[in-house]
C-alpha cells in the first residue's frame, strides 16, 4: 500500500496541472511494474465512430482508480479493450506485463479468468442460483467440488449474501444482484477487477454499499478500475480520477486529500459523506500503512 | 476435461429450457418418424421395380411346323449371333399347353387340339435394351412390318407396351420418391437447424456471460453438444419405438400377403434403428455444436 502511495505522489507531481494538454504528447511516465498500461492507444470502430483516440496512462498494483467521463466519452471501451472484447485500432495494451494484442484468440479466456469484471447490468446466468453463479467463475477454471466448496460461502459472507445462497437472480434486488457479480468477479482473487458503471442502475444508498464493497476488495490488494458518471461517489472517495472526452483523457489526477489506505470504516464516513476524517483518522492511516 | 459436469449441465439446461427441449424432440421424432417410413418404402419400390424389370421378355414364337432341328438353329441364332440376350428359356409346346391349362382348365378342355407354338423366352441383359435386341431378330423391313432373322420363327414380340409401362411407372415412382425424400431431407435438416438456433438464441446472454467470465470455447460448446445428442437420442429412441408398433399392428400381418412389402432387398429393421439413431444424435450435435459459433464470438 506504501509503494503505491509513493507511486501515485511521483505521478500527481510529474503531471501538469492544465487539464486541456493534449494527451499523445503527455511525458510516458514509467510503466515498469504496472499492471495496466496504455499507449497511445486508438480504437476506431467500422461505423467510423472513435472510441479512443491516442490514451496513454498507467495504473500500478493496489490502485483505486475511477475512469469518468459523459456518454460516449470512451469509458465502456476502455474497458472492453481490456478484457479483449475488442481489437485496438492502434497503440498497445498491457496488462501485467502481457501485450493484449499478442494474445491468440484461444488464450483469451485464460486471460480473462485473470480479470474480475462487474458490469452495470450485472449479467449473472438467470437460470442459476446465487451459489451457482458465483461457482461457475470456479468451474470455468478447472475448480473442483472442494474449490467451490471452500471459496464459495466465503466470498459470498465477504459480499453479505449468506443467506441469498439458494435464491435465482431474478429473486433479488439490484443492489443484491450487482453484490453476486462482485462475488463472482472477485472468487478467483484475481489481480485486476474491472467495474463498468457498477453503480449505474443502484440507488445511491445501494451505491454505497456496492463502493464499499469494492474499496475492501482494494485493501487485499486487488487493483480495481471502476468507469463511472457518479460525479457525487469519484469526490467522496477521493481517488485517482481519469476522465475522458471524446476518447481522450482530458484529466488524470488525484483528487484533494488522496488517501492511499483509509480503513473500512473511514472509507463508509466518506462514502455517506459524512465527518471529513480528521487528523486522528490520518494518523491512523499511517499506522495502517506501518503495520502491513 | 469434466465429463461428469458437462452432462450435468446439459441435463440442468435441458430441464430448465423444457419448452424449447421439448419441441426439438418432437422436431426429431417427427424427421425420424417420416424417414423411418419412407426407407423402407423407398427400398421396397425400388425392389419391386427392379423385380419387374427384371421381367421384361420378348418372345420368340417358332411357326407351327417348325422342325428339332429349326428349334436348334434359332437357339443358335439367339445364343450366338444376336446382341444383348441376356437370358434363354425354350418352352416348347407341350410345356406351354401344359402351363396354359393349369390357369385355366375349361378354356383349353373346350379347345381340344394344342394353338400354341414353340417359344423361346428371351431376356435382355438390360432392360432399356430390349427393343435393339428385337430389332435384332426381327429387323424391319423397307416395305413396313418386320422380317424374322429366320424362316422358321413366326414373329418376335416383345409384349411392348407392357414393358414400357412398367419402365416408365417405375422411373416416375423412383423420381418421385427421390424428389420427395431430398425435399424431406431438406425440410428436417432446417427444422432441427432452425430449432437449436432458438434454443441457443434465447440463451445467447447466458453464453455471453459464461465467455466474459472466462469460459473457453468448448466448455461453452460441451453442454450444448450433449444436450443435442440427448435430445436426437430421446426424438430417435422415440419415433422409433412408434415405427416398431406401427410395424407389428400393420407392417407384418401386411407383408404375408404383399410380396411387395417383404421384398429382400428392404433393409432389416435393427439396421434401420442403428441408421436413424445415428442419424438423429448426430444431426442434432453437431447441429448445436455449429450453431453455436455464431454466439461464441465475444
Amino acid at each position: 500500500m506504501a509503494a503505491t502511495e509513493r507511486h501515485v505522489r511521483r505521478r500527481a507531481d510529474s503531471l501538469p496541472s492544465d487539464d486541456a494538454r493534449p494527451a499523445p504528447v503527455l511525458a510516458r511516465p514509467s510503466a515498469a511494474g504496472a499492471i495496466i498500461d496504455f499507449d497511445r492507444v486508438v480504437k476506431r470502430y467500422e461505423s467510423g465512430d472513435v472510441g479512443l483516440d491516442g490514451v496513454t496512462f498507467a495504473v500500478h498494483p493496489g490502485e483505486f482508480v475511477f475512469v469518468v467521463g459523459a456518454s460516449g466519452s470512451g469509458k465502456s471501451t476502455l474497458m472492453r479493450l481490456l478484457i479483449k472484447e475488442h481489437e485496438v485500432t492502434s497503440g498497445t495494451i498491457s496488462v501485467a506485463g502481457r501485450t493484449l494484442g499478442e494474445i491468440p484468440r484461444k488464450r483469451v479466456p485464460h486471460y480473462r479468468r485473470n480479470i474480475g469484471m462487474v458490469f452495470q447490468d450485472f449479467k449473472l446466468l438467470p437460470n442459476r442460483t446465487v451459489h451457482d453463479n458465483v461457482a461457475y467463475a470456479l468451474q470455468v477454471t478447472g475448480g473442483g467440488r472442494r474449490e467451490i466448496r471452500d471459496k464459495v460461502p466465503d466470498i459470498l459472507r465477504l459480499t453479505g449474501l449468506s443467506l441469498k445462497l439458494h435464491s435465482l437472480p431474478d429473486q433479488l434486488s439490484g443492489g443484491e444482484q450487482q453484490r453476486v457479480s462482485v462475488a463472482r468477479a472477485f472468487v478467483n482473487h484475481p489481480p485486476l477487477l474491472l467495474a463498468d458503471e457498477p453503480t449505474g442502475n443502484l440507488d445511491p444508498e445501494t451505491s454505497i454499499g456496492i463502493m464499499q464493497l469494492l474499496y475492501r476488495i482494494n485493501r487485499t490488494g486487488t487493483t480495481v478500475v471502476v468507469a463511472t458518471h457518479d460525479h457525487a461517489m469519484v469526490d467522496r472517495m477521493r481517488r485517482r480520477v481519469i476522465e475522458l472526452r471524446d476518447g481522450k483523457v482530458t484529466r488524470d489526477e488525484v483528487a484533494g486529500g488522496y488517501g492511499g489506505a483509509e480503513t473500512t470504516r473511514e472509507m463508509d464516513a466518506l462514502l455517506r459523506g459524512e465527518a471529513f476524517p480528521g487528523p486522528r483518522a490520518r494518523r491512523l492511516r499511517h499506522e495502517d500503512d506501518e503495520g502491513e | 476435461m469434466k465429463p461428469g459436469f458437462f452432462v450435468r449441465e446439459a441435463l440442468r439446461s435441458l430441464s430448465r429450457n423444457a419448452v424449447p427441449s421439448f419441441a426439438a424432440v418432437a422436431t426429431i421424432l417427427v424427421t425420424v418418424l417420416v424417414l423411418g417410413v419412407f426407407i423402407p418404402v423407398v427400398q421396397a419400390t425400388t425392389g419391386a421395380a427392379n423385380e419387374v424389370r427384371g421381367r421384361v421378355i420378348a418372345d420368340v414364337y417358332l411357326k407351327s411346323r417348325a422342325t428339332e432341328a429349326d428349334v436348334e438353329r434359332v437357339r443358335a441364332i439367339i445364343e450366338d449371333q444376336t446382341p444383348h440376350v441376356g437370358r434363354v428359356v425354350f418352352v416348347s409346346k407341350e410345356q406351354a399347353y401344359r402351363e396354359e391349362r393349369r390357369r385355366n382348365p375349361e378354356a383349353y378342355d373346350l379347345l381340344g387340339s394344342n394353338p400354341l407354338p414353340d417359344t423361346f423366352r428371351v431376356s435382355p441383359d438390360k432392360p432399356q435394351n430390349i427393343a435393339a435386341m428385337r430389332n435384332a431378330l426381327a429387323p424391319l423391313a423397307p416395305a413396313g412390318g418386320r422380317v424374322p432373322v429366320d424362316p422358321a420363327i413366326e414373329e418376335v414380340r416383345n409384349r411392348e407396351e407392357d414393358t414400357n409401362k412398367i419402365l416408365s411407372a417405375t422411373r416416375v415412382v423412383k423420381l418421385t420418391m427421390a424428389g420427395l425424400a431430398v425435399l424431406l431431407v431438406i425440410a428436417s435438416i432446417l427444422l432441427v437447424a432452425n430449432t437449436i438456433r432458438l434454443s441457443l438464441y434465447a440463451r445467447r446472454r447466458e453464453v455471453e456471460v459464461m465467455k466474459l467470465v472466462g469460459a473457453t470455447d468448448w466448455f461453452i460448446r460441451w453442454p450444448f453438444v450433449l444436450e443435442g445428442v440427448i435430445v436426437g437420442a430421446m426424438g430417435g429412441l422415440l419415433a422409433i419405438g412408434f415405427l416398431l408398433v406401427a410395424k407389428i399392428a400393420l407392417v407384418d400381418p401386411l407383408a404375408e400377403q404383399f410380396a411387395l412389402i417383404a421384398a429382400p432387398e428392404t433393409m432389416n429393421f435393427a439396421g434401420l434403428v442403428a441408421v436413424l439413431l445415428l442419424a438423429s444424435v448426430a444431426v442434432s450435435a453437431v447441429g448445436s455444436g455449429l450453431s453455436l459459433r455464431r454466439f461464441l464470438r465475444v
